[in-house]
């Protein structure tokens, strides 16, 4: 497909859009629809997006398998380590009034944030990552 | 309005749900199957929001102007068992393809008279980590 | 006339369904299985589930059709006809469709107010959440805060899916050319 004038383009020009809005989505999850889960779909659909047009090689060269899988693992360990924030902060394990030491309100905010980025990381690598799996079967070595 | 127009979305559920489960136990084709299970999933998520709306609420985002609300926490579980859903979908779907290498095909009928003809033939082994 | 919308979408979700079926050419099948997954989620937005019908969206109509195309490209691409009318599973399915549809009949009428499910707990989040997270979607403060450990949980299996995945369908180069 990246033979066609008119896909190369088109994907070039909406290929920003797509991720732009999958992180518009992941930060205003608070105040409209959306959050991690919504965000890493999209953000994972605009790399497929461009492995479809231009090829599963240029989209492995574009985000490496190894970046990908180091990923997957981030996610989880950054919403696990929110909670052992909350523990050494002397809270409860996952406690986000403890994560700001004047006002509960705004640990909240802290604590929402990066659960649901630890959250968007793991869904749009894990996504990612299935896509390449299985994309990549079906090439012939 | 009560009777059967008043629990009509849960009729409809039902079917869906009743559907599904036909197609996962009544088809022999492993792809289809994992459709029917998707299918039949997807029927859960509607019998757990459909209670939870009220006609003339909003959506439950808080704004001023808004008094009602539709109830936030069907939501909640459901966000989760979609992305579980597609999870097994994709576990599923591996599973599939393995099964295609191994007996070369993806329908159950054939699957089974394989391993009724030859017990001990020589699968595909199990795949051993690449050193890389 | 909400109702009106909602039990139109969920007819044709049904409809689809049908079809899906009784359709025997396997990427008919996929296609019908991404109409379902965008019925589904009108009928979400129908329902006032706005995050619930963005995650069916972006989940079940992009991520399952990629993923169900991927497999299918490995696969035949047509269902075998079966080998005897499949009798028992439709016995099965009619008699449990029987029996929870008379099981429903129990169940409180579409949007009443007074169902129990809109007396107990909802209420709580909906008045506590603003003073205690200051975040106005509710379902984000619950799925974030309130209920964290079923997230973390979620987000565990996804990876898990992820890790399985990855041990299923790697290459085993290596082995290949032991066994040959």
């Amino acid at each position: 497909m990246k033979d066609d004038i008119i896909l190369r383009v088109a994907a070039k020009i909406v290929m920003p859009f797509m991720l732009l809005f999958g992180l518009y989505v992941q930060f205003h999850g608070d105040f409209g629809p959306g959050g991690g889960f919504q965000a890493g779909v999209i953000a994972a659909a605009a790399i497929v997006f461009y492995g479809l047009i231009f090829g599963l090689d240029a989209a492995r060269r574009l985000v490496p398998d190894r970046l990908v899988e180091a990923l997957v693992a981030l996610g989880v360990l950054i919403y696990a380590g929110v909670g052992i924030a909350g523990l050494l902060l002397g809270g409860a394990y996952l406690d986000y009034f403890v994560l700001d030491a004047h006002d509960t309100v705004h640990g909240q905010h802290r604590g929402i944030f990066w659960v649901e980025a630890g959250v968007g990381i793991t869904v749009s690598a894990v996504m990612l990552k299935l896509f390449y799996m299985f994309a990549g079967r079906g090439q012939k070595e | 309005m009560s009777g059967f127009w008043g629990h009509y979305t849960y009729f409809v559920t039902v079917f869906l749900m009743v559907a599904g489960l036909y197609i996962l136990i009544a088809r022999g084709n492993l792809l289809k199957k994992l459709i029917g299970l998707s299918v039949f999933q997807t029927s859960v998520y509607l019998l757990y929001i459909a209670p939870g709306k009220l006609v003339g609420a909003t959506a439950p985002i808080l704004a001023d102007g808004y008094a009602v609300y539709s109830n936030p926490l069907p939501h909640v579980l459901i966000l989760t068992a979609i992305v579980v859903g597609v999870a097994t979908l994709a576990l599923g779907l591996a599973i599939a393809v393995r099964i295609r290498d191994a007996y070369g095909t993806i329908e159950e009928d054939e699957i089974l008279e394989r391993d009724r003809s030859e017990p001990d033939a020589d699968a595909e082994p199990l795949a051993r980590p690449e050193r890389s | 006339m909400e109702t009106l919308i909602v039990n139109v979408l969920l007819t044709g979700l049904a409809v689809v369904v049908v079809a899906m079926a009784l359709q025997r050419n396997l990427f008919g099948v996929v296609v019908l299985s991404g109409i379902y997954s965008f019925l589904m989620a009108t009928a979400l937005v129908a329902l006032d589930a706005v995050d619930v019908a963005m995650t069916e969206a972006a989940v079940g109509a992009g991520v399952s059709t990629v993923l169900l195309l991927g497999a299918l490209h490995l696969f035949s691409s047509m269902e075998a006809k079966p080998l005897h009318r499949p009798l028992l599973p439709l016995v099965i399915a009619l008699g449990m469709g029987a029996v929870l549809a008379y099981g429903i009949l129990g169940l409180p009428s579409f949007s009443d107010p007074q169902a129990p499910i809109h007396v107990h707990v909802a209420p709580v989040y909906l008045s506590s959440v603003m003073r205690e997270t200051g975040v106005p979607n509710v379902v984000t403060a619950v799925l974030a805060s309130y209920r964290g450990y079923d997230t973390l949980g979620e987000t565990v299996v996804v990876f898990t899916a992820g890790a399985g995945v990855i041990a299923l369908l790697r290459r085993r180069k290596r082995l290949k050319e032991k066994d040959k």
